[in-house]
């Protein structure tokens, strides 16, 4: 079941369109934000205040590449694959990250602290290579900077 | 040499915000239009400017503002949207502007809609991209508190809302009619054109997309003319345009310079030269759905025609060096690869193709690969070309394929013949 304070979200989001469907992604989003991810119950109960079937809301929900359909970590790290930062080694960086943490892309932790993800382009291509952790970004990465950064993340 | 678009970004991308925007006469261009100008004026200015979109097809600003039914009847929506998803890799250039002069593109946004009569505007933000997020969200904030947005704008009758659409993540909703899709909640599907989304857009209403770029000019148009406008280019196109190169060049970064700009000057005089012990091979010139160009062409002039000229598009004039290091089939493989995931799976050619493609270039880059897979790679860049599928993903993904192929032929071939990678 949505929450109160999702659905007041949901609804506020609503208000702004010209019928509630319109409204998926901010609903994908705002219980993302909320749960980390987006359940089984979680798509029907969005389809169910949308007016739209369930099918529907699983289709948008599998097509971005932001909205996770499965649990994750309390941490998300995102490295960029992209060519520039291929120029620029992120192989290494994953690399490192992997056997640090035990985990390939698509993993995450045994404790959930961490799932590491592979993303395209963060547009820092002049910075290469590019990671995210959650919603910070951070560039120019080394592989000695990258532990100190890991342990911010609790 | 004049900058208009960045003079006013300062180092470390602190954005400029409304009070110091205004000081340089901010908003200034906005009042000028609303008090003296009919919307086909500014129309006919931005025509006659030449102002060609930013977003990497270079199609005319104004020609496509023209194209919006304007029967003044005004209680028929329309819309503005500002294409901000900048998803290419190796494109960083509308985050710049995006974070470091964000009133720049507001003032642009209202007047490009007063000129099509619209009365709601989006920006349709990549979702990485939350400094810009921010910046925008605060910039909208003190523009609508200063009356420059909502209803009766400045006094003039004319109302305008702007919207912030942080993206869920997918390459394809940079695509104009995968954008509309997405914005109205759906999976970023392209649609069939026509009808253009100037007639049938946003929810079946008539629809502009601009780049960030494109917009962000605007009110510098008005303020200048169209003939200052066109006196900022080399060749006679029009503008300034934002350039970067990422790499292994000494200083990748991005650069306000001239349309028409040579590649060897962004290369040696902008970007540094290469990183010592490295030598340039080529570059993809603006973004990854871009034919590579090569040493014989670093004099071409970085214009929209000249590039296409030269065999290539000047996309987002942001350009991918390829070194002597990197392995141009593991260069290409990656680009690929990125096609491959980002497809939308609408149509054949794509959705079939890519992943074909993706996997011939692994097993090359592995040392297993066949010397007929080169031929099939040119089949499928063909196939994948202009004219078969449903919007320009393939296409685009097709072009450093089959310049690669013709530029980088001997490295594909010693990969097959030695059956090992020469950089691994």
């Amino acid at each position: 079941m949505l929450s109160e304070e999702e659905l007041k979200e949901i609804q506020e989001e609503i208000k702004q369109y010209p019928y509630p469907a319109v409204a998926c992604i901010d609903a994908l989003k705002i219980v993302q934000h909320h749960r980390g991810w987006v359940s089984d119950e979680s798509v029907k109960d969005i389809a169910q205040l949308l007016s739209i079937s369930n099918e529907e809301v699983d289709g948008v929900g599998t097509f971005y590449s932001r909205i996770y359909r499965k649990p994750v970590g309390r941490n998300v790290i995102l490295i960029c694959d992209s060519v520039s930062c291929m120029i620029m080694g992120y192989q290494s960086l994953y690399e490192h990250i992997s056997k640090k943490l035990g985990i390939s892309f698509g993993g995450t932790t045994s404790d959930g602290r961490f799932t590491l993800l592979p993303i395209s382009c963060l547009g820092d291509c002049d910075n290469a290579p590019a990671l995210m952790i959650n919603n910070d970004h951070f560039n120019r990465i080394t592989v000695e900077k990258i532990d100190e950064l890991l342990k911010r993340y609790k | 040499m004049e900058i208009p678009l960045t003079k006013n970004i300062k180092p470390g991308l602190v954005a400029y915000n409304l009070e110091d925007y205004r000081q340089d006469s901010g908003y200034s261009s906005l009042l000028k239009v609303l008090k003296n100008m009919s919307p086909s004026e500014v129309t006919n200015l931005v025509k006659a400017s030449n102002l060609l979109g930013r977003g990497g097809a270079g199609f005319p600003t104004g020609v496509k503002w023209s194209l919006i039914p304007m029967d003044g009847d005004r209680s028929k929506q329309k819309y503005l949207i500002c294409n901000a998803d900048e998803m290419e890799p190796g494109a960083f250039k509308d985050r710049y502007l995006l974070e470091g002069n964000p009133h720049q593109l507001i003032e642009g946004m209202i007047i490009s809609a007063y000129a099509i009569q619209a009365s709601k505007a989006y920006i349709f933000l990549r979702w990485a991209y939350k400094k810009a997020e921010a910046g925008l969200r605060k910039a909208i904030d003190e523009a609508y508190k200063a009356g420059y947005l909502g209803k009766n704008i400045l006094g003039s009758g004319f109302d305008l809302d702007l919207y912030v659409h942080s993206s869920a993540g997918r390459y394809i909703c940079g695509e104009e009619t995968a954008l509309l899709n997405s914005l109205e909640g759906k999976r970023a599907v392209p649609r069939t054109k026509p009808p253009f989304p100037a007639i049938s857009g946003l929810f079946g209403k008539p629809t502009v997309v601009n780049n960030v770029e494109t917009l962000s000019w605007i009110s510098h148009i008005i303020e200048n003319g169209a003939d200052w406008f066109k006196g900022l280019s080399l060749t006679g196109t029009g503008g300034t345009k934002l350039y970067g190169a990422s790499g292994r060049v000494k200083k990748p970064g991005i650069w306000e310079l001239p349309l028409g700009t040579t590649m060897r000057e962004l290369l040696e005089d902008h970007a540094g030269g290469m990183v010592d012990g490295h030598k340039f091979r080529g570059a993809l010139p603006g973004g990854i759905s871009t034919d590579f160009l090569i040493e014989e062409h670093l004099d071409v002039k970085m214009d929209f025609s000249t590039v296409a000229a030269a065999g290539s598009r000047l996309g987002t004039g942001t350009m991918i060096i390829l070194d002597d290091k990197t392995c141009p089939v593991a260069f290409i493989h990656n680009v690929e690869r990125f096609f491959a995931l980002e497809s939308c799976g609408w149509c054949t050619p794509c959705r079939e193709g890519l992943p074909w493609v993706e996997k011939m270039l692994a097993s090359i880059e592995e040392g297993s690969g066949k010397m007929e897979y080169i031929d099939l790679l040119k089949f499928n860049a063909k196939y994948m070309g202009p004219g078969n599928t449903f919007c320009a993903h393939a296409p685009g993904a097709a072009e450093p394929l089959q310049s690669g192929l013709k530029y980088f032929h001997d490295d594909f071939v010693k990969h097959i013949t030695d059956k090992k990678c020469p950089w691994r």
